[in-house]
C-alpha cells in the first residue's frame, strides 16, 4: 500500500533553481515538498560553480607562488611550491558541505519537506519516490531538473575519458591533458589544470576558442593561453581515444589523422537539459528542440506545471534558474510576475575573466540598430596595473538617439564582478550619462566602466 | 510718458453688452499700432479690437468669458507722448495707475490676475494630461527598473500603455502614479476590455456657445411654439431643379433647393404679412415686415449661426442661391460681418440629408415663424388609385403662438406646399 503525501507544490530537483523555489515557496505559506536524488545544491553547488572556482583559486594561488619562486617582479622570494592536491579537493568539499547543509537548513527554516529519492512522475499532479513506496500528490509541479554532461559516442567516459565532474575532484593531477572543447567550462578547466602543472592540449572543431564571444573579447584570453603554454588544437575534429598508445585521435583542418599523447582527456562540449530518468514523457510535454518550452511565466504546456533553469533551456546558468524559481513560487502564491529580465550576466572564469551581459556589437548590428561602441582598455586603468594585469578591456554599446545602454562586455582580471554594476545600469534603463555621470571609485578596476561611458561620450579623461 | 485706453467699442446696433472672448496680449507686453489685442462679440458676430497705438500694456479690462458694458474700459496701454487719459496726462507714469484704478470697471481683477487665459484654468483643475501618447508595440520592450516593473504587474498594468518622463524614455514611479491616477481607458489590466471611465471634462460655456444658450433659453421661454407637419411631394420640383441645372448649372452655378423655398416663402408671405413679423414684446407692439429678411441657420465650427439673405423678395432664383452660398461659407469660418448675421424677419432651417423625419424649430426671435426643412426621401404614395414611387419631403415649421393663429400658421404651410407641389406657380405673378 502507498503511502500518500499530499501538497501544494512539489519541486523535483534541489539545484539553485529548485531549492530556491522552495525557500520563497516557503516564506510565501505554500505547502511544498521538494524530492532530490542526489545532493542540494545540485550541478552549481556540488560538480559546478563553486567546486569549478575553488580548484580556480587553488590553481591561482599555486601559479602564483610558482610564479614568485621564479624571479618575482614584486621581490618575493619563495621556494618553488608542491601540491597535495587531495587536501586541495578536501579544502573545495569543505565549502561545498557548508554551502550544501546551508541549503538544507534554509530549506528547513522555510518549512519546506525535503525526500531524498529519485523522483518518478505518474502524471501532472502526481509523483513517487523510487523504492520509497511514496506516492506525492500536488496541486502545482515545478520541474528543476537542471541539466548532464553531453557525452561524445567516440568518447565514452570511463577510466582516462572523464568529465567536469571527474576533473573536479581529482585523486591525482595527470602529466598530461586534453581537453575537447574549448568552450568556458573546458577553458576554466584547462587553464586551472595548467596552472597547477599539468600540460594541457585544447582541442576545438570550431576555429577559435570561446566560439560563442565575439573575438575581440576573447582575444585576451587566446593571448594568456599561449602565455601560459596551453596547445590549442583548433579546426581538429574527435575521432576517438586509443588507450593502448594513451593518445587522442584528431583529424586536422586539412584531415590529416593525429595522435595527440596524453593522460587523460576532459570532455567538455556543453550540457543538455536532463529529461530522461524520471518519466517525464508521461506529460508528453511541448518541447523546445531537447528543452522543455515554457512562456514567461515558466509555464509547460499542461496547466500547472512548471519549468525552470537549464531544463528549460539556454542560457543555463544558475542565476537564471533562481530568478525563474524565485518567480515561480510567486506566481502559485497569486502575485502577478513574469520573467523579463532586461539581461542575464554571463561570466566565464577564464584568465582572464570575461564578462558579457545584454547586447553585443555583433547583436546590435544584426538587429539594425545604430549603436555607438566604446571600450576602455585595462592598460590604461592604474588598479588594472597593481594587480599585474594590463590587458582587457571594457566595453559598452549603446544606442545613438538617446545613448540608452544596451550591453556591455569585459575581459581582464577580476572583471565577474563588474556583472553586478553592468545588469544593474542595464536593468535601470541607465544612459550612456547615468553611468559617465556616477563617481567611480578609485583606485578601481569600475574606473574602465565610467571611462568606457566617457569615451562612448566622446571625452574620456585617461585616454 | 501718457497712458492711452481703449474703451470697449460699440460694434452692434444698440448693443449695450459685448463678451471679450479672448486676449492676445497680456500685460507687460509691447505692442504695434494696429496689433490685435482682443477679440469681443455681441450677437454671434466676432470683432477684433486693434491697437490705434504703440506701447506697452499696463492692465486688462477683464477676463474671457466678462460680458462688458460698451464704453467701459478694455485695455490701458503705456504710450509715447501724453495719450488719452485726461486724468493722468502729466502725472508720472509710477502714478498713472494708481490715480486710474478707482476708475476701472468693478469687476476688474488684478492685471496679473486678468493674464490667464481659460486654458490655464482648465488646465489647473484637470487631473492628469500627458502629451499625446502611442502604446508601445508588443514587441517593443518598455523602458523601467525591476522596481517600477514589479509594481507594474501588481497595479495589474502593462508598461507598454505607460509613457515614461525620464531619459530614454525610462518609466519612472512617478509615471507609474501619474498614470495610476489618469482617469484612463486603458487602465484595465486587459488591454481592449471595458474599463469604467470616471473622468469628467469642464467647458466653460463663453462666447458664441453661451450666446446661443441664452438665446434658446429666452425663445424657449417667452414663445408659445406651435409646430406644424406636412409632407410635400416635391417631384416636380426636383425635375425642375435637376433640368434647371443640366440646363443653366454651369453658366449661372447649381441650384439646391433652398432657394426654391425661399421663392416659395417669399411668394406666400404675401398673403401671410403676420408670420414675416417681429414680436416686441416688451413693447407689446408687432412689426409686420415688407422686405424678406431669411435667416439661413448654419452650423459653423463654434455652433449655430443665422446669417441673412437680405431681400430675398427681390432676388432671383440664381442671385439668392449665390447669396445663400456666399452666407453660410462666411458664417462657417466665422468670416460673417455684423451686418450680414442680423436683421432677419423669418428663418429657414435644414440639415439637408441629416434632415429627418420631424423636427421642432425654435423660433428666432423676435421673428414669429422658422420653416424647417425635413429630409426628401422616395415613398410609395397612392395617386389617382394607384400607387407610384414620389419624392417626399417633410416641413417642420413653427410658429409664436402669441401673435401667429394656429389657422393662419397652417394655411401658410398649405400655401407654400402648393406652390412647391405646382412649381411653375412659383414664378407666375
Amino acid at each position: 500500500m502507498h503511502q500518500t503525501l499530499n501538497t501544494t507544490l512539489l519541486i523535483i530537483g534541489g539545484g539553485p533553481g529548485g531549492y530556491v523555489a522552495a525557500i520563497r515557496a516557503g516564506q510565501l505559506g505554500i505547502p511544498t515538498v521538494l524530492i532530490e536524488g542526489q545532493a542540494l545544491g545540485g550541478t552549481c553547488l556540488n560538480i559546478g560553480c563553486i567546486p569549478s572556482k575553488a580548484l580556480i583559486h587553488v590553481a591561482e594561488q599555486f601559479h602564483q607562488t610558482h610564479a614568485h619562486s621564479q624571479h618575482s617582479a614584486l621581490g618575493i622570494n619563495v621556494a618553488p611550491p608542491t601540491l597535495d592536491i587531495t587536501q586541495s579537493v578536501a579544502w573545495k568539499d569543505g565549502i561545498v558541505d557548508r554551502l550544501t547543509s546551508g541549503v538544507a537548513a534554509l530549506l528547513k527554516k522555510h518549512g519546506v519537506k525535503v525526500i531524498h529519492g529519485w523522483a518518478r512522475i505518474i502524471d501532472g499532479k502526481t509523483v513517487e519516490v523510487d523504492g520509497q513506496d511514496l506516492r506525492v500528490q500536488c496541486e502545482h509541479l515545478l520541474l528543476a531538473t537542471g541539466s548532464s554532461t553531453v557525452e561524445l559516442p567516440m568518447l565514452p567516459l570511463g577510466g582516462p575519458i572523464i568529465s567536469s565532474t571527474e576533473a573536479l575532484a581529482p585523486t591525482h593531477l595527470p602529466k598530461r591533458l586534453t581537453v575537447v572543447g574549448a568552450g568556458y567550462i573546458g577553458l576554466e578547466l584547462g587553464i586551472a589544470y595548467r596552472k597547477l602543472g599539468v600540460e594541457v592540449s585544447v582541442v576545438e572543431a570550431r576555429e577559435r576558442i570561446l566560439p560563442t564571444y565575439d573575438s575581440e573579447l576573447t582575444q585576451p584570453v587566446a593571448e594568456s593561453l599561449k602565455k601560459l603554454g596551453i596547445t590549442l588544437y583548433l579546426k581538429h575534429s574527435v575521432e576517438g581515444f586509443d588507450s593502448t598508445t594513451q593518445s587522442l585521435k584528431v583529424r586536422d583542418p586539412a584531415g590529416e589523422p593525429l595522435a595527440l599523447t596524453t593522460d587523460q582527456v576532459l570532455v567538455a562540449v556543453g550540457r543538455r537539459p536532463r529529461t530522461q530518468g524520471f518519466n517525464l514523457e508521461a506529460l508528453d510535454l511541448k518541447m523546445n528542440g531537447s528543452a522543455i518550452a515554457i512562456d514567461a511565466h515558466c509555464q509547460t504546456s499542461m496547466r500547472n506545471v512548471w519549468a525552470i533553469g537549464d531544463l528549460s533551456g539556454e542560457p543555463m546558468l544558475a542565476h537564471r534558474a533562481m530568478a525563474q524559481g524565485e518567480m515561480v513560487a510567486e506566481l502559485i502564491a497569486g502575485k502577478q510576475r513574469r520573467f523579463e529580465p532586461v539581461a542575464i550576466a554571463a561570466v566565464c572564469f577564464t584568465d582572464p575573466e570575461l564578462v558579457v551581459v545584454g547586447k553585443t556589437p555583433e547583436n546590435v548590428q544584426q538587429e539594425g540598430l545604430d549603436c555607438i561602441v566604446a571600450q576602455f582598455p585595462f592598460a590604461a586603468n592604474g588598479r588594472a596595473m597593481t594587480l599585474e594585469s594590463k590587458s582587457g578591456f571594457v566595453r559598452v554599446v549603446a544606442r545613438r538617439d538617446n545613448h540608452l545602454i544596451l550591453g556591455w562586455q569585459a575581459v581582464g582580471v577580476g572583471v565577474s564582478e563588474l556583472s553586478t554594476a553592468f545588469a544593474q545600469s542595464l536593468e535601470m534603463g541607465a544612459c550612456l550619462e547615468d553611468v559617465a555621470g556616477t563617481i567611480h571609485a578609485h583606485p578601481t578596476l569600475g574606473e574602465a566602466v565610467q571611462e568606457a561611458a566617457l569615451r562612448a561620450l566622446g571625452h574620456a579623461l585617461h585616454l | 510718458m501718457g497712458t492711452h485706453v481703449i474703451k470697449m467699442p460699440d460694434i452692434g446696433e444698440g448693443i449695450a453688452q459685448v463678451e471679450l472672448v479672448e486676449w492676445f496680449v497680456k500685460v507687460g507686453d509691447t505692442i504695434t499700432e494696429d496689433q490685435v489685442v482682443a477679440d469681443v462679440m455681441t450677437d454671434k458676430a466676432t470683432v477684433e479690437i486693434p491697437s490705434p497705438v504703440s506701447g506697452k500694456v499696463l492692465a486688462l479690462g477683464g477676463q474671457p468669458g466678462e460680458v462688458m458694458a460698451v464704453g467701459s474700459e478694455l485695455i490701458r496701454i503705456e504710450v509715447e507722448g501724453a495719450g488719452n487719459l485726461q486724468e493722468s496726462a502729466s502725472a508720472p507714469a509710477a502714478a498713472t495707475q494708481a490715480t486710474a484704478a478707482p476708475i476701472m470697471p468693478a469687476p476688474a481683477p488684478a492685471p496679473e490676475a486678468a493674464a490667464p487665459a481659460p486654458k490655464a484654468t482648465v488646465a489647473a483643475s484637470a487631473p492628469y494630461e500627458p502629451a499625446p501618447f502611442v502604446a508601445r508595440e508588443a514587441s517593443e520592450r518598455p523602458l523601467a527598473s525591476p522596481a517600477v516593473r514589479k509594481r507594474a504587474l501588481d497595479a495589474g498594468i502593462e508598461l507598454r500603455y505607460v509613457q515614461g518622463s525620464g531619459p530614454a524614455g525610462r518609466i519612472l514611479h512617478e509615471d507609474l502614479d501619474a498614470f495610476l491616477r489618469q482617469p484612463s481607458t486603458t487602465s484595465a489590466s486587459v488591454p481592449g476590455g471595458y474599463a469604467k471611465r470616471t473622468d469628467a471634462e469642464q467647458i466653460p460655456v463663453i462666447g458664441l456657445r453661451r450666446k446661443i444658450a441664452q438665446r434658446m433659453q429666452d425663445a424657449k421661454r417667452r414663445v408659445a411654439h406651435f409646430s406644424y407637419v406636412e409632407e410635400i411631394d416635391v417631384t416636380a420640383l426636383e425635375e425642375l431643379r435637376v433640368h434647371l441645372n443640366e440646363k443653366w448649372g454651369a453658366s449661372r452655378g447649381k441650384l439646391t433647393l433652398l432657394p426654391f423655398l425661399v421663392r416659395a416663402m417669399v411668394v406666400a408671405l404675401r398673403d401671410f404679412p403676420q408670420i414675416n413679423a417681429h414680436y416686441d414684446d416688451e413693447a407689446q407692439v408687432i412689426t409686420r415686415h415688407g422686405a424678406v429678411h431669411v435667416g439661413i441657420a448654419t452650423q459653423g465650427d463654434n455652433g449655430l449661426m443665422v446669417p441673412v439673405l437680405r431681400h430675398a423678395e427681390a432676388g432671383s432664383l440664381w442671385s439668392n442661391a449665390g447669396e445663400i452660398v456666399r452666407l453660410a461659407t462666411a458664417a462657417r469660418t466665422n468670416k460673417a460681418s455684423r451686418e450680414e448675421l442680423s436683421g432677419s424677419t423669418i428663418t429657414l432651417t435644414s440639415l439637408g440629408a441629416l434632415g429627418g423625419i420631424v423636427s421642432t424649430p425654435v423660433v428666432n426671435t423676435p421673428e414669429v415663424a422658422i420653416v424647417g426643412v425635413n429630409r426628401i426621401v422616395e415613398r410609395p404614395m397612392v395617386v389617382r388609385g394607384q400607387i407610384v414611387v414620389r419624392k417626399m419631403m417633410n416641413l417642420s415649421s413653427s410658429f409664436d403662438h402669441r401673435v401667429v393663429d394656429g389657422m393662419d400658421a397652417a394655411l401658410f404651410i398649405q400655401a407654400i406646399r402648393g406652390l412647391l407641389e405646382q412649381p411653375a406657380s412659383l414664378f407666375v405673378e
